[in-house]
């Protein structure tokens, strides 16, 4: 007998599913599609934007493009500095915030407030906060007697690099801070308590109980951290423009400027599929530890 | 009897390995209160669903008033259910919930108000008609569930352990009204529950399941004097009935040092299950009476009487029996008994199938539709 | 155990020593440092020219060193509130069209069980990790094929893609926890599938359907990378581009008054958005995030 009632089921399902994948088809698959399409061909005001054919032509010249390597190496650094500042500090607040004093709720909600703001505004207050002549940086430095007159934060390539990385840091921690807090919340009380009657230390039920039973968001936080710095735009775009000389420059500011500056989409095409790629590696990297991550912890408990 | 709901080989399938009911029949008359009851994963709750057209069966079919519903949907078949959390609609307020059902099925407003007044008044409710549930206590919240159900005047009504999110006490007074408030109604209901003491407090009768197989379908009181096998024996009843697997000699099986005759029904088995409920377990008052010697190795205190484990030794392994002695015996651990068993109490079952050998005590018409896996294609 | 009890009870009553310094101190630092740069962009949006030139900085300006200027300066040089109203539509746009499509897309993945539902979910979890950059080369394509250039749709349907494996993925473990009997009740009731979703469903979804739009509202009011490439037109920006491109008349004379101030208007809706509803946004991160 044919089963109706799962029959009826799956018509309303895939009626109720089809107009978000479609979205999600137009919006996230075509644009990779296209990149990986438009990658194999020259298109620039060389050729009028009209698309020759060029086989690997791209992915050569990227492979002898400093540029390109010079901001994978940016990228990199600004992701690898920014995610693991975070995680140290987002855990020191959820640790903060998961304690129970007058004001907690106050205390959370501003805990938050950095994350919900547009970045590309915070980054004006930061370039703001880090000005060579008017900058609050500099003028606690100089009253603290640190040093003897101003710094010009973004005028150099390295300390323009710190610069964004502490805003970005300032943005996004509050993020980790959730995911983190959450989790320290789903840890049973007695779990502590059984700690303290065999007489454990802070520090050592800290090792023993909370970090392993928090692994499984501490890798969540950062797959979702690590995807968001690798393809750092707003922040650094606002503050620096990727100077001074390229030293801030990541690899999204030169996608962005290879296809809406230089007008050559066929180059563009193939930065945003090595990305992709890149990406995609990252990821596959850090699902596989949260995988071993979770077996661990609900082997664990 | 009237067969106001009928299953006619009733098999649901999700995949190769889960078949949560397997080719039952059964049916249901007017004022007929019949209970699904089994352990958790019997097929209880399937069945309701079943009925109701939550689910569509793998193959049999559905009857009600002697016409086929297995395509209809729920909505379309005239049944009332109460849920086990009741759900009701979390956003109307009570009235609205109790005349959903009638609204869409376009009652006139005049009927509704008169039949909800009706089920109002049964139920005492008037208080609580424009709260929402979120404002109910639980007791309450179940009492709005069934007049929802009761409002619609349905064939049949579906109950699927509408208990069970009760507090004890409040558990034993819900119970009780509903078998007086379902006793008023003329429609049949099919209650689904794994508590054995609302089956037989509720039922007029009770269908046991297990592992999607019907057991056995009888009145209650049968249920416990004659399991139709192992399985309902062991599941009806508590404390759960003693088993003890004995070896058979010439018709008689030999229980301790006092062989006891085989009922009439069996034929020469070598080894025989008897049965026997802790409460038909008593201590011996004489020598001639046939008994057992055992240690008491543990006391629990059911207030009045006390449940007492008793080891005893057998040819092989060890057996322990448990009696429910009452506290004027006054036993301590490690003291010896004599345990009695009366042979018009004990059970006896086939050793490789568990079902029940009919003994001479047994009323004549037994009429399980049995029973085990291999004996069920009639 | 007896015996480690009168050991134990001296450092537990040290600890709580530690515990009330370190705690204060711990929320203070917390405070100070998620609130302090907003708080110095909020003090030099109120201070007069000289006193934000003012070496050393002056932090507790005096009566006559405080002035609505920059305010006023930012609206002479700039619609702002035009860029508000953009941003309050295209996002309010894309944050309903994410829960109309979303919210069903979702209730089907945790409901009606699906072939391919695994994929699916998979497919929308590896999406969200999707920088922008990587879709608006195609997604530039789509805009000029469809002339939406300087059009809001074309904020509005990226906001809303973006937007879904969020709104998918909180959704669905929303109605992963509601319990089944009532749509089972429903259909007992008599209700259709499109009344049954309609009437009994959605009247219940409401909660977490805020939740979502709350984080999707966010999402769309931030997003740079496709307003600063599909929108050009002046009184069509939205206000993060317009604020990054609050230049001076030449490169040197940067206006930081009015920019401060222009950070201050543009953030307020999002800070009464976090003050509000501050349970309702870390709920919907964390079954975002967590649970997907």
């Amino acid at each position: 007998m044919v089963d109706y009632v799962r029959a009826q089921e799956r018509r309303t399902g895939w009626f109720l599913t089809i107009p978000a994948l479609l979205v999600l088809a137009l919006v996230f698959a075509y644009p990779i599609l296209r990149a990986f399409w438009q990658s194999f061909f020259t298109i620039n005001l060389g050729n009028q934007l009209t698309p020759a054919f060029n086989g690997l032509g791209n992915y050569i010249r990227m492979a002898q493009d400093g540029r390109f390597w010079n901001t994978l190496w940016n990228t990199t650094i600004f992701t690898v500095a920014t995610v693991s500042l975070e995680l140290v500090l987002g855990m020191g607040i959820a640790l903060v915030l998961n304690q129970s004093f007058k004001g907690r709720g106050i205390v959370r909600t501003i805990a938050i407030l950095p994350w919900a703001l547009p970045t590309a505004l915070i980054a004006l207050a930061w370039t703001w906060i880090f000005n060579d002549q008017y900058g609050v940086v500099n003028d606690l430095l100089l009253r603290l007697g640190l040093i003897s007159t101003g710094i010009n934060w973004l005028g150099d390539p390295t300390l323009a690099m710190i610069s964004v990385i502490i805003a970005d840091v300032w943005k996004t921690t509050p993020f980790i801070s959730i995911l983190l807090l959450a989790g320290l919340q789903s840890i049973p009380g007695d779990l502590y308590e059984a700690q303290a009657i065999d007489g454990a230390s802070p520090w050592q039920s800290f090792r023993q109980v909370t970090l392993p039973l928090l692994l499984p968001q501490i890798v969540i936080a950062l797959l979702f951290r690590l995807a968001q710095a690798f393809g750092i735009f707003d922040l650094i775009s606002v503050m620096t423009g990727g100077g001074p000389g390229g030293g801030t420059e990541t690899v999204s500011l030169y996608i962005y400027s290879t296809v809406m500056r230089y007008l050559d989409f066929g180059y563009g095409a193939a930065l945003v599929v090595v990305t992709f790629l890149l990406l995609v590696l990252v990821v596959a990297i850090a699902t596989f530890f949260l995988n071993r991550s979770r077996k661990r912890a609900s082997g664990a408990v | 009897m009237d067969k106001k709901l009928e299953l006619v080989d009733l098999r649901k399938q999700f995949n190769a390995k889960v078949v949560p009911v397997k080719n039952v029949s059964l049916s249901v008359g007017s004022g007929e209160f019949l209970t699904l009851l089994g352990p958790s994963g019997c097929g209880k709750s399937t069945i309701l669903r079943l009925i109701a057209g939550l689910e569509q069966p793998t193959s049999g079919q559905v009857l009600i008033n002697g016409k086929d519903v297995s395509r209809l949907s729920p909505g379309d078949r005239n049944i009332a259910m109460v849920f086990q959390s009741y759900a009701l609609y979390p956003h109307m307020t009570v009235r609205e919930n109790i005349a959903s059902g009638l609204k869409l099925r376009k009652t006139p407003s005049g009927e509704i108000q008169t039949r909800i007044q009706d089920v109002t008044d049964f139920l005492g409710l008037h208080d609580l008609m424009d709260r929402k549930p979120g404002q109910l206590s639980g007791g309450q919240r179940q009492r709005v569930a069934v007049a929802r159900t009761l409002v619609r005047r349905p064939d049949v009504f579906l109950l699927d352990e509408p208990l069970s999110n009760l507090d004890a006490l409040l558990r034993e007074h819900v119970r009780a009204e509903l078998k007086q408030l379902f006793g008023t109604q003329n429609t049949p209901v099919v209650y689904v529950t794994h508590d054995q003491t609302e089956a037989m407090t509720l039922s007029t009768r009770v269908a046991v399941l297990n592992n999607g197989y019907l057991q056995q379908l009888d009145a209650p009181e049968r249920i416990y004097m004659e399991p139709a096998n192992r399985f309902v024996a062991g599941f009806i009843g508590s404390p759960q009935m003693n088993f003890l697997q004995v070896p058979c000699e010439s018709r008689r099986a030999i229980v301790g040092n006092h062989p006891i005759p085989l009922p009439r029904g069996a034929n020469m088995p070598t080894e025989i299950t008897l049965g026997i409920r802790p409460e038909h377990v008593h201590l011996a008052q004489s020598d001639h009476e046939p008994a057992l010697d055992g240690q008491v190795f543990l006391i629990e205190n059911l207030g009045m009487h006390n449940l007492v484990s008793v080891r005893i030794q057998g040819q092989g392994e060890p057996i322990t029996v448990r009696a429910i002695v009452g506290i004027e015996h006054r036993l301590a651990i490690d003291s010896t008994v004599r345990l009695a068993f009366p042979p018009e109490s004990i059970h006896w079952f086939d050793v490789s199938t568990g079902d029940r050998i009919q003994t001479a005590s047994d009323s004549t018409s037994v009429v399980s539709p049995s029973v085990t896996p291999t004996s069920v294609t009639s | 155990m007896t015996t480690t009890v009168p050991e134990s009870q001296p450092r537990s009553a040290h600890q709580h020593g530690v515990r009330r310094i370190v705690l204060p101190v711990a929320v203070v630092l917390t405070v100070l440092f998620c609130l302090a740069p907003i708080l110095w962009q909020l003090l030099t949006s109120f201070k007069t020219d000289a006193a934000i030139a003012e070496i050393p900085n002056v932090y507790f300006p005096r009566p006559d060193q405080l002035t609505l200027d920059q305010y006023q300066k930012l609206f002479e040089r700039r619609p702002f509130f035009n860029y508000i109203f953009n941003s309050f539509l295209v996002s309010l746009a894309s944050t309903v069209l994410a829960l109309g499509i979303g919210a069903p897309a979702a209730y089907a993945l945790a409901r009606l069980k699906l072939q391919g539902e695994r994929i699916m979910l998979a497919a929308v979890l590896i999406v969200t990790l999707f920088p922008p950059i990587l879709l608006f080369l195609g997604l530039l394509d789509i805009v000029r094929y469809f002339n939406l250039g300087n059009n809001y749709l074309s904020l509005i349907i990226p906001y809303t893609a973006i937007n879904l494996p969020l709104t998918i993925l909180v959704m669905r473990s929303f109605f992963q926890q509601l319990p089944k009997d009532l749509e089972d009740a429903a259909r007992v009731d008599g209700y259709s599938t499109p009344r049954m979703l309609l009437d009994i469903v959605l009247p219940m979804t409401i909660p977490a359907l805020a939740t979502t739009g709350i984080l999707t509202f966010i999402s769309a009011w931030n997003e740079f990378i496709f307003a600063l490439t599909f929108i050009t037109r002046e009184d069509l920006k939205t206000v993060p581009v317009a604020g990054a491109q609050l230049g001076g008349a030449s490169p040197f004379e940067i206006p930081f008054g009015p920019i401060a101030a222009a950070t201050v208007l543009g953030t307020i809706p999002l800070v009464l958005l976090v003050l509000f509803f501050q349970r309702r946004i870390v709920q919907g991160l964390t079954s975002g995030a967590v649970k997907g």
